[in-house]
Protein backbone atom coordinates (compact mmCIF):
# COMPACT_ATOMS: atom_id res chain seq x y z
CA UNK A 1 0.00 0.00 0.00
CA UNK A 2 2.33 2.55 -1.05
CA UNK A 3 -0.12 5.57 -0.87
CA UNK A 4 -1.52 5.27 2.31
CA UNK A 5 -1.66 8.82 2.88
CA UNK A 6 -1.74 11.12 -0.01
CA UNK A 7 -1.33 14.63 -0.73
CA UNK A 8 -2.06 16.25 -4.06
CA UNK A 9 -1.05 19.37 -5.75
CA UNK A 10 -2.13 20.97 -1.88
CA UNK A 11 -2.30 25.02 -1.62
CA UNK A 12 -3.27 27.13 0.82
CA UNK A 13 -3.89 31.06 0.29
CA UNK A 14 -4.78 33.00 3.40
CA UNK A 15 -7.63 35.15 2.76
CA UNK A 16 -6.37 38.13 5.37
CA UNK A 17 -3.55 39.23 3.05
CA UNK A 18 -3.98 37.24 -0.10
CA UNK A 19 -1.00 35.55 -0.08
CA UNK A 20 0.25 31.64 -0.65
CA UNK A 21 1.25 29.80 2.39
CA UNK A 22 2.30 27.30 -0.09
CA UNK A 23 1.45 25.72 -3.19
CA UNK A 24 1.13 22.52 -5.54
CA UNK A 25 2.46 20.72 -2.62
CA UNK A 26 2.17 16.58 -3.56
CA UNK A 27 4.13 14.19 -1.75
CA UNK A 28 2.76 10.50 -0.63
CA UNK A 29 3.31 8.74 3.10
CA UNK A 30 3.20 4.53 2.62
CA UNK A 31 1.89 2.82 5.85
CA UNK A 32 4.21 2.39 8.73
CA UNK A 33 6.37 5.29 7.36
CA UNK A 34 8.13 7.49 9.36
CA UNK A 35 8.31 11.21 7.67
CA UNK A 36 9.65 13.87 8.39
CA UNK A 37 8.71 17.63 7.31
CA UNK A 38 11.58 20.76 7.76
CA UNK A 39 11.32 23.81 6.53
CA UNK A 40 12.45 27.40 7.28
CA UNK A 41 9.99 29.38 9.06
CA UNK A 42 7.20 31.01 7.46
CA UNK A 43 6.86 27.69 4.94
CA UNK A 44 3.31 27.13 6.37
CA UNK A 45 4.38 23.51 7.03
CA UNK A 46 2.30 24.13 10.53
CA UNK A 47 -0.83 25.04 7.92
CA UNK A 48 0.06 21.83 5.91
CA UNK A 49 0.02 19.48 9.01
CA UNK A 50 -3.60 21.09 10.36
CA UNK A 51 -4.86 20.58 6.93
CA UNK A 52 -3.53 17.06 6.44
CA UNK A 53 -5.35 16.03 9.92
CA UNK A 54 -8.61 17.99 8.72
CA UNK A 55 -8.11 20.99 11.13
CA UNK A 56 -8.38 23.48 8.46
CA UNK A 57 -9.32 23.51 4.59
CA UNK A 58 -6.97 23.75 1.46
CA UNK A 59 -7.55 26.08 -0.90
CA UNK A 60 -6.81 23.75 -3.73
CA UNK A 61 -5.93 20.24 -3.56
CA UNK A 62 -7.41 17.22 -1.62
CA UNK A 63 -5.66 14.99 1.24
CA UNK A 64 -6.45 11.35 1.12
CA UNK A 65 -6.09 8.44 3.63
CA UNK A 66 -6.39 5.25 2.57
CA UNK A 67 -8.19 6.57 -0.80
CA UNK A 68 -10.97 8.60 0.98
CA UNK A 69 -10.51 12.35 1.31
CA UNK A 70 -10.20 13.57 4.44
CA UNK A 71 -12.69 16.04 5.40
CA UNK A 72 -12.34 16.02 9.29
CA UNK A 73 -10.80 15.26 12.48
CA UNK A 74 -10.78 11.58 12.87
CA UNK A 75 -9.85 8.85 15.46
CA UNK A 76 -7.32 7.21 13.17
CA UNK A 77 -4.99 10.22 12.42
CA UNK A 78 -4.26 12.01 15.42
CA UNK A 79 -2.76 15.19 16.13
CA UNK A 80 0.44 16.18 18.49
CA UNK A 81 0.61 19.88 19.06
CA UNK A 82 3.53 21.51 19.93
CA UNK A 83 1.96 23.83 22.75
CA UNK A 84 1.44 20.96 25.10
CA UNK A 85 0.78 23.64 27.76
CA UNK A 86 -2.86 24.11 26.15
CA UNK A 87 -3.36 20.86 24.81
CA UNK A 88 -3.20 19.33 27.76
CA UNK A 89 -6.16 20.21 30.06
CA UNK A 90 -4.67 22.01 33.24
CA UNK A 91 -7.80 21.20 35.53
CA UNK A 92 -7.48 18.06 34.84
CA UNK A 93 -5.33 15.23 36.12
CA UNK A 94 -3.01 13.30 33.78
CA UNK A 95 -5.27 9.94 34.36
CA UNK A 96 -8.19 11.98 32.88
CA UNK A 97 -6.62 13.89 30.09
CA UNK A 98 -6.02 10.44 28.90
CA UNK A 99 -9.88 9.24 29.53
CA UNK A 100 -11.04 12.31 27.56
CA UNK A 101 -9.32 11.11 24.43
CA UNK A 102 -11.79 7.50 24.70
CA UNK A 103 -14.72 8.49 26.74
CA UNK A 104 -17.01 9.59 24.89
CA UNK A 105 -16.51 7.17 21.97
CA UNK A 106 -19.57 5.14 21.29
CA UNK A 107 -19.78 1.64 23.69
CA UNK A 108 -17.46 3.14 25.84
CA UNK A 109 -17.29 0.67 29.46
CA UNK A 110 -15.70 3.49 32.08
CA UNK A 111 -13.73 0.54 34.14
CA UNK A 112 -11.90 -0.77 30.40
CA UNK A 113 -11.53 2.65 29.59
CA UNK A 114 -9.53 3.11 32.49
CA UNK A 115 -7.23 0.40 32.36
CA UNK A 116 -6.67 0.94 28.63
CA UNK A 117 -5.84 4.80 29.25
CA UNK A 118 -3.41 3.25 32.31
CA UNK A 119 -1.39 0.85 29.79
CA UNK A 120 -0.88 4.11 27.44
CA UNK A 121 0.89 5.59 30.21
CA UNK A 122 2.62 2.99 31.23
CA UNK A 123 3.64 2.73 27.64
CA UNK A 124 5.13 6.68 27.72
CA UNK A 125 6.64 6.14 31.15
CA UNK A 126 3.86 7.81 33.35
CA UNK A 127 2.45 5.19 35.20
CA UNK A 128 2.72 6.36 38.29
CA UNK A 129 1.61 10.11 37.50
CA UNK A 130 -1.76 9.05 36.88
CA UNK A 131 -2.99 11.48 39.55
CA UNK A 132 -1.13 14.23 38.92
CA UNK A 133 -1.70 17.45 37.55
CA UNK A 134 0.12 18.62 34.29
CA UNK A 135 1.29 21.85 36.17
CA UNK A 136 2.84 19.27 38.82
CA UNK A 137 5.18 17.91 35.63
CA UNK A 138 7.84 18.37 33.79
CA UNK A 139 7.36 19.69 30.04
CA UNK A 140 8.51 16.29 28.66
CA UNK A 141 6.36 14.58 31.01
CA UNK A 142 3.53 16.77 29.57
CA UNK A 143 3.91 16.09 25.78
CA UNK A 144 3.99 12.57 26.78
CA UNK A 145 0.83 12.59 28.13
CA UNK A 146 -0.32 13.94 24.77
CA UNK A 147 0.99 11.64 23.33
CA UNK A 148 -0.81 8.75 25.71
CA UNK A 149 -3.71 10.59 25.05
CA UNK A 150 -3.20 10.54 21.05
CA UNK A 151 -2.55 6.47 21.36
CA UNK A 152 -5.86 5.80 23.50
CA UNK A 153 -8.00 6.58 20.61
CA UNK A 154 -5.83 3.57 18.37
CA UNK A 155 -4.65 5.81 15.56
CA UNK A 156 -3.11 4.21 12.70
CA UNK A 157 -1.22 7.66 12.22
CA UNK A 158 0.32 10.70 14.46
CA UNK A 159 0.89 13.93 12.93
CA UNK A 160 3.07 15.94 15.23
CA UNK A 161 3.75 19.28 14.68
CA UNK A 162 7.16 20.35 16.30
CA UNK A 163 5.95 18.27 19.34
CA UNK A 164 9.60 18.34 20.89
CA UNK A 165 11.05 22.06 19.99
CA UNK A 166 10.03 23.86 23.33
CA UNK A 167 11.85 21.00 25.35
CA UNK A 168 15.19 21.09 26.40
CA UNK A 169 17.94 19.31 24.88
CA UNK A 170 17.93 16.40 27.52
CA UNK A 171 14.21 15.58 27.60
CA UNK A 172 13.84 16.48 23.76
CA UNK A 173 16.46 13.09 23.36
CA UNK A 174 14.52 10.75 25.56
CA UNK A 175 11.24 11.77 23.59
CA UNK A 176 12.44 10.90 20.51
CA UNK A 177 13.70 7.43 21.39
CA UNK A 178 10.54 7.04 22.87
CA UNK A 179 8.98 8.20 19.80
CA UNK A 180 10.85 5.70 17.89
CA UNK A 181 10.33 2.98 20.12
CA UNK A 182 6.63 3.52 19.80
CA UNK A 183 6.45 3.64 16.30
CA UNK A 184 8.45 0.68 15.38
CA UNK A 185 6.22 -0.95 18.67
CA UNK A 186 3.10 0.14 17.45
CA UNK A 187 3.35 -0.06 13.90
CA UNK A 188 2.38 3.86 13.54
CA UNK A 189 2.39 5.58 10.51
CA UNK A 190 4.35 9.24 11.23
CA UNK A 191 3.73 12.65 9.95
CA UNK A 192 6.46 14.69 11.62
CA UNK A 193 6.76 18.66 11.28
CA UNK A 194 10.15 20.34 12.59
CA UNK A 195 12.21 22.87 12.10
CA UNK A 196 15.38 20.93 13.40
CA UNK A 197 17.21 19.44 10.95
CA UNK A 198 18.68 16.70 13.21
CA UNK A 199 15.49 15.88 14.39
CA UNK A 200 14.19 15.08 11.17
CA UNK A 201 17.41 13.04 10.46
CA UNK A 202 17.45 11.24 12.98
CA UNK A 203 13.85 10.34 13.63
CA UNK A 204 12.56 9.57 9.85
CA UNK A 205 12.94 7.23 7.19
CA UNK A 206 12.64 10.10 4.33
CA UNK A 207 13.04 13.90 4.74
CA UNK A 208 10.73 16.66 2.90
CA UNK A 209 12.39 19.68 2.92
CA UNK A 210 10.26 23.08 1.77
CA UNK A 211 11.29 25.69 0.14
CA UNK A 212 10.68 29.15 2.10
CA UNK A 213 7.30 31.44 1.37
CA UNK A 214 5.06 30.38 -0.56
CA UNK A 215 6.71 26.81 0.56
CA UNK A 216 6.66 24.35 -2.30
CA UNK A 217 8.56 20.49 -1.92
CA UNK A 218 12.55 21.67 -2.51
CA UNK A 219 13.73 18.02 -1.72
CA UNK A 220 12.97 14.71 -0.44
CA UNK A 221 15.79 12.72 0.71
CA UNK A 222 15.60 9.01 2.12
CA UNK A 223 17.42 8.43 5.16
CA UNK A 224 18.77 4.64 5.12
CA UNK A 225 20.13 4.35 8.18
CA UNK A 226 19.25 1.42 10.01
CA UNK A 227 16.86 1.54 13.63
CA UNK A 228 17.03 1.06 15.82
CA UNK A 229 18.80 4.41 15.87
CA UNK A 230 21.51 5.14 18.62
CA UNK A 231 21.64 9.17 19.74
CA UNK A 232 25.71 8.81 20.02
CA UNK A 233 26.39 6.46 17.01
CA UNK A 234 23.78 7.31 14.76
CA UNK A 235 24.46 11.11 14.44
CA UNK A 236 27.85 10.49 14.21
CA UNK A 237 27.87 8.05 11.60
CA UNK A 238 29.51 9.26 8.03
CA UNK A 239 26.17 8.66 6.26
CA UNK A 240 24.41 10.54 8.49
CA UNK A 241 26.77 12.82 8.28
CA UNK A 242 26.81 13.37 4.65
CA UNK A 243 22.95 13.21 4.43
CA UNK A 244 22.95 16.61 7.21
CA UNK A 245 25.52 18.25 4.91
CA UNK A 246 22.97 17.74 2.09
CA UNK A 247 20.01 19.14 3.79
CA UNK A 248 21.64 21.57 5.38
CA UNK A 249 23.10 22.82 1.71
CA UNK A 250 19.26 22.88 0.69
CA UNK A 251 18.63 24.73 3.71
CA UNK A 252 20.33 27.47 3.26
CA UNK A 253 19.95 28.13 -0.33
CA UNK A 254 15.91 28.22 0.68
CA UNK A 255 16.91 30.63 3.14
CA UNK A 256 19.18 32.79 1.10
CA UNK A 257 16.79 32.63 -1.87
CA UNK A 258 13.87 34.00 0.17
CA UNK A 259 15.90 37.02 1.78
CA UNK A 260 16.80 37.69 -2.11
CA UNK A 261 13.27 37.45 -2.76
CA UNK A 262 12.32 39.97 0.20
CA UNK A 263 14.51 42.14 -0.62
CA UNK B 1 14.43 43.85 69.50
CA UNK B 2 13.84 45.60 66.33
CA UNK B 3 14.76 42.84 64.46
CA UNK B 4 12.45 40.82 66.39
CA UNK B 5 9.73 43.02 65.53
CA UNK B 6 10.52 43.00 62.08
CA UNK B 7 10.52 39.23 61.75
CA UNK B 8 7.27 39.41 63.43
CA UNK B 9 5.54 41.79 61.17
CA UNK B 10 7.27 39.87 58.03
CA UNK B 11 6.04 36.31 59.04
CA UNK B 12 2.86 36.73 60.98
CA UNK B 13 -0.36 37.96 59.73
CA UNK B 14 -1.17 38.56 63.66
CA UNK B 15 0.02 42.07 63.83
CA UNK B 16 -3.15 42.90 61.66
CA UNK B 17 -5.53 41.30 64.30
CA UNK B 18 -4.04 43.15 66.87
CA UNK B 19 -4.24 46.81 65.17
CA UNK B 20 -8.09 45.92 64.89
CA UNK B 21 -7.95 45.03 68.70
CA UNK B 22 -5.34 48.60 68.97
CA UNK B 23 -8.19 50.51 67.44
CA UNK B 24 -11.52 48.82 69.19
CA UNK B 25 -9.53 49.74 72.53
CA UNK B 26 -9.15 53.43 71.67
CA UNK B 27 -12.36 53.27 70.37
CA UNK B 28 -13.60 52.55 73.90
CA UNK B 29 -10.66 54.69 75.71
CA UNK B 30 -12.10 57.78 73.35
CA UNK B 31 -15.67 57.40 73.67
CA UNK B 32 -15.66 56.76 77.86
CA UNK B 33 -12.64 59.82 78.13
CA UNK B 34 -12.19 61.82 75.08
CA UNK B 35 -15.40 62.78 72.87
CA UNK B 36 -18.24 62.38 75.37
CA UNK B 37 -21.08 62.58 72.32
CA UNK B 38 -24.21 60.54 71.63
CA UNK B 39 -23.00 60.04 68.17
CA UNK B 40 -20.19 58.48 69.32
CA UNK B 41 -21.05 55.70 71.85
CA UNK B 42 -18.43 52.99 73.27
CA UNK B 43 -17.71 49.56 71.81
CA UNK B 44 -19.02 47.93 74.75
CA UNK B 45 -22.58 49.67 74.54
CA UNK B 46 -22.65 49.04 70.87
CA UNK B 47 -22.10 45.84 71.93
CA UNK B 48 -24.47 45.22 74.41
CA UNK B 49 -26.88 47.16 72.12
CA UNK B 50 -25.73 44.07 69.37
CA UNK B 51 -26.56 40.86 71.58
CA UNK B 52 -29.65 42.12 72.77
CA UNK B 53 -31.10 42.84 69.18
CA UNK B 54 -29.56 38.99 67.82
CA UNK B 55 -31.23 37.73 71.39
CA UNK B 56 -34.67 39.10 70.84
CA UNK B 57 -34.69 37.79 67.56
CA UNK B 58 -34.64 41.63 65.90
CA UNK B 59 -31.18 41.23 63.70
CA UNK B 60 -31.78 37.37 62.42
CA UNK B 61 -35.03 38.72 61.11
CA UNK B 62 -33.02 41.60 59.24
CA UNK B 63 -30.50 39.65 58.39
CA UNK B 64 -32.28 36.50 56.65
CA UNK B 65 -34.31 39.54 55.09
CA UNK B 66 -31.17 41.30 53.67
CA UNK B 67 -29.58 37.86 52.71
CA UNK B 68 -32.62 36.38 51.00
CA UNK B 69 -32.75 39.01 48.61
CA UNK B 70 -29.11 39.74 48.21
CA UNK B 71 -28.73 35.63 47.48
CA UNK B 72 -31.99 35.93 45.07
CA UNK B 73 -30.76 38.48 43.20
CA UNK B 74 -26.84 37.54 43.23
CA UNK B 75 -28.16 33.73 42.24
CA UNK B 76 -30.26 34.58 39.11
CA UNK B 77 -27.57 37.21 38.31
CA UNK B 78 -25.01 34.40 38.33
CA UNK B 79 -27.49 32.11 36.08
CA UNK B 80 -28.21 35.19 33.78
CA UNK B 81 -24.26 36.01 33.44
CA UNK B 82 -22.90 32.53 33.10
CA UNK B 83 -25.20 31.44 30.69
CA UNK B 84 -25.60 34.64 28.29
CA UNK B 85 -21.62 35.45 28.39
CA UNK B 86 -21.00 31.62 27.66
CA UNK B 87 -23.00 31.99 24.54
CA UNK B 88 -21.18 35.45 23.65
CA UNK B 89 -18.01 34.21 24.31
CA UNK B 90 -18.62 30.96 22.09
CA UNK B 91 -20.64 32.71 19.52
CA UNK B 92 -18.65 35.63 17.32
CA UNK B 93 -22.40 36.50 16.12
CA UNK B 94 -23.80 37.19 19.47
CA UNK B 95 -20.44 38.98 20.72
CA UNK B 96 -20.78 41.26 18.20
CA UNK B 97 -24.49 41.56 17.88
CA UNK B 98 -24.42 42.37 22.13
CA UNK B 99 -21.20 43.75 22.80
CA UNK B 100 -21.26 47.18 22.31
CA UNK B 101 -24.58 47.15 23.66
CA UNK B 102 -23.39 45.92 27.35
CA UNK B 103 -20.43 48.33 27.10
CA UNK B 104 -23.21 51.41 26.49
CA UNK B 105 -25.38 49.99 29.47
CA UNK B 106 -22.30 48.65 31.80
CA UNK B 107 -21.20 51.99 32.40
CA UNK B 108 -24.43 53.17 34.90
CA UNK B 109 -23.78 52.68 38.13
CA UNK B 110 -26.06 50.59 39.89
CA UNK B 111 -27.66 52.59 42.08
CA UNK B 112 -29.04 54.95 39.30
CA UNK B 113 -31.12 51.66 38.02
CA UNK B 114 -33.27 52.12 41.31
CA UNK B 115 -35.60 54.99 40.12
CA UNK B 116 -36.47 53.22 36.62
CA UNK B 117 -37.39 50.00 38.80
CA UNK B 118 -39.39 51.99 41.25
CA UNK B 119 -41.64 53.18 38.35
CA UNK B 120 -41.51 49.54 36.68
CA UNK B 121 -41.20 46.69 40.11
CA UNK B 122 -42.73 49.07 42.29
CA UNK B 123 -40.86 49.52 46.04
CA UNK B 124 -41.50 45.64 47.56
CA UNK B 125 -39.31 43.27 47.49
CA UNK B 126 -38.92 42.10 44.04
CA UNK B 127 -37.36 45.53 43.46
CA UNK B 128 -34.60 45.40 45.38
CA UNK B 129 -34.19 41.63 44.11
CA UNK B 130 -33.83 42.69 40.47
CA UNK B 131 -31.89 45.67 41.38
CA UNK B 132 -29.18 43.25 42.71
CA UNK B 133 -29.95 41.51 39.79
CA UNK B 134 -29.36 44.03 36.95
CA UNK B 135 -25.86 45.66 39.29
CA UNK B 136 -23.94 41.98 39.81
CA UNK B 137 -24.94 40.87 35.98
CA UNK B 138 -22.48 42.94 34.27
CA UNK B 139 -19.60 42.07 36.06
CA UNK B 140 -20.28 38.00 35.66
CA UNK B 141 -21.71 38.68 31.75
CA UNK B 142 -18.44 40.53 31.10
CA UNK B 143 -15.84 38.35 32.76
CA UNK B 144 -17.54 35.28 31.23
CA UNK B 145 -17.26 36.27 27.77
CA UNK B 146 -13.83 37.75 28.30
CA UNK B 147 -12.69 34.29 29.99
CA UNK B 148 -14.00 32.15 26.78
CA UNK B 149 -12.78 34.56 24.40
CA UNK B 150 -9.46 34.02 25.57
CA UNK B 151 -9.39 30.34 25.39
CA UNK B 152 -6.24 29.23 22.91
CA UNK B 153 -7.07 28.05 19.79
CA UNK B 154 -5.05 24.94 20.42
CA UNK B 155 -7.51 23.99 23.17
CA UNK B 156 -10.68 23.82 20.83
CA UNK B 157 -8.32 22.43 17.88
CA UNK B 158 -7.76 19.61 20.74
CA UNK B 159 -11.10 18.96 21.27
CA UNK B 160 -11.57 19.04 17.48
CA UNK B 161 -9.06 16.52 17.34
CA UNK B 162 -10.32 14.18 20.04
CA UNK B 163 -14.12 14.24 18.19
CA UNK B 164 -16.04 16.38 21.27
CA UNK B 165 -19.14 17.64 19.71
CA UNK B 166 -20.41 21.03 20.83
CA UNK B 167 -22.01 20.13 24.16
CA UNK B 168 -18.97 18.15 24.93
CA UNK B 169 -16.70 21.12 24.03
CA UNK B 170 -18.45 23.24 26.53
CA UNK B 171 -18.25 20.65 29.28
CA UNK B 172 -14.52 19.45 28.89
CA UNK B 173 -12.98 22.87 27.87
CA UNK B 174 -15.33 25.95 27.67
CA UNK B 175 -16.24 25.90 30.99
CA UNK B 176 -13.50 24.42 32.68
CA UNK B 177 -11.11 27.06 30.95
CA UNK B 178 -12.97 30.19 31.64
CA UNK B 179 -13.72 29.13 35.26
CA UNK B 180 -10.86 31.32 36.59
CA UNK B 181 -12.39 34.63 35.31
CA UNK B 182 -16.19 33.59 35.52
CA UNK B 183 -15.95 32.95 39.37
CA UNK B 184 -13.86 36.83 39.09
CA UNK B 185 -17.07 38.09 38.03
CA UNK B 186 -18.96 36.41 40.53
CA UNK B 187 -17.00 37.73 43.03
CA UNK B 188 -16.75 41.35 42.50
CA UNK B 189 -20.70 40.92 42.18
CA UNK B 190 -20.95 38.81 45.19
CA UNK B 191 -19.47 42.55 46.78
CA UNK B 192 -21.87 44.90 44.39
CA UNK B 193 -24.98 42.61 45.51
CA UNK B 194 -24.37 43.24 49.04
CA UNK B 195 -24.02 46.76 48.52
CA UNK B 196 -27.39 46.71 46.19
CA UNK B 197 -29.59 44.65 48.88
CA UNK B 198 -28.63 47.29 51.38
CA UNK B 199 -28.73 50.30 49.21
CA UNK B 200 -32.52 49.22 48.10
CA UNK B 201 -33.26 48.81 52.03
CA UNK B 202 -32.70 52.19 52.76
CA UNK B 203 -34.33 53.73 50.41
CA UNK B 204 -37.57 51.72 50.51
CA UNK B 205 -38.03 48.59 52.84
CA UNK B 206 -39.57 47.48 56.42
CA UNK B 207 -37.06 45.05 56.70
CA UNK B 208 -33.59 44.37 56.23
CA UNK B 209 -30.20 45.45 57.36
CA UNK B 210 -30.04 48.72 55.92
CA UNK B 211 -33.31 49.20 56.94
CA UNK B 212 -32.43 48.34 60.47
CA UNK B 213 -29.45 50.85 60.54
CA UNK B 214 -31.15 53.22 59.07
CA UNK B 215 -34.06 53.49 61.39
CA UNK B 216 -32.17 52.70 64.38
CA UNK B 217 -30.17 56.51 62.82
CA UNK B 218 -33.51 58.04 62.57
CA UNK B 219 -34.94 57.37 65.70
CA UNK B 220 -31.36 58.39 66.97
CA UNK B 221 -30.68 54.74 68.44
CA UNK B 222 -27.02 55.19 67.61
CA UNK B 223 -25.73 52.17 69.68
CA UNK B 224 -28.17 50.26 67.06
CA UNK B 225 -26.75 51.63 64.54
CA UNK B 226 -23.24 50.47 64.80
CA UNK B 227 -24.76 47.26 65.35
CA UNK B 228 -26.09 46.77 62.29
CA UNK B 229 -23.58 48.42 60.85
CA UNK B 230 -21.22 45.90 62.22
CA UNK B 231 -23.39 42.96 61.37
CA UNK B 232 -23.17 43.85 57.59
CA UNK B 233 -19.12 44.04 58.03
CA UNK B 234 -19.18 40.57 59.49
CA UNK B 235 -21.64 39.40 56.46
CA UNK B 236 -19.47 40.64 53.82
CA UNK B 237 -16.30 39.33 55.54
CA UNK B 238 -17.87 36.22 56.35
CA UNK B 239 -19.20 35.79 52.45
CA UNK B 240 -16.17 36.30 50.95
CA UNK B 241 -14.20 34.17 53.03
CA UNK B 242 -16.89 31.68 51.70
CA UNK B 243 -16.93 32.19 48.64
CA UNK B 244 -12.72 31.96 48.46
CA UNK B 245 -13.70 28.55 49.92
CA UNK B 246 -15.58 27.62 47.33
CA UNK B 247 -13.22 28.87 44.77
CA UNK B 248 -10.68 26.76 45.92
CA UNK B 249 -12.48 23.79 45.78
CA UNK B 250 -13.60 24.41 42.36
CA UNK B 251 -10.46 25.97 40.68
CA UNK B 252 -7.83 24.66 43.15
CA UNK B 253 -5.77 23.58 39.81
CA UNK B 254 -5.91 26.88 38.26
CA UNK B 255 -4.66 28.60 42.35
CA UNK B 256 -1.91 26.45 42.53
CA UNK B 257 -0.51 26.24 39.01
CA UNK B 258 -0.48 30.27 38.82
CA UNK B 259 1.23 29.99 42.47
CA UNK B 260 -1.83 31.85 44.19
CA UNK B 261 -2.07 28.95 46.70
Amino acid sequence: MPNYLEVGSLGKRFAAHGRHAFEDISFSVAKGEFVALIGPSGCGKSTLLHIIAGLSRPTSGHVKLNGSPITGPRADLMFVFQQYTKSIFPWKTVLDNVRLGVKYLPNAERRKLDELCRAQLEHVGLGRYANYHPYQLSGGMQQRVAIARALARRPETLLMDEPFSALDAMMRVELQDLLINLWDELKLTILFVTHDLDEALYLAQRVIVLSASPGRIAEVVSVPLTYPRNQVATRSDPQYLRLRERLYSVMVEQVTAARAAES
Amino acid sequence: MSALIDRWLVQSRASGVVLIAVLLLFWEFSALYLVRTPTWPPVTVIFQAWITNVLDGTLPLHLVATLWRQMLGYGLAIILGVSMGLAMGYYRPLYNLFEPLVEAIRPVPGPAYLPILVLFVGIGHEMKVVLVLVASFFPILLNTFSGVRAIDPVQFDTARTLGLSTLQTFRELVIPAASPQILTGMRISLAISLILAVLGEMIVSNDGLGYFTLLAQRTFRVPEMYAGIFTLAMLGYILNRAFLLVESKLIGWHLESSGRR
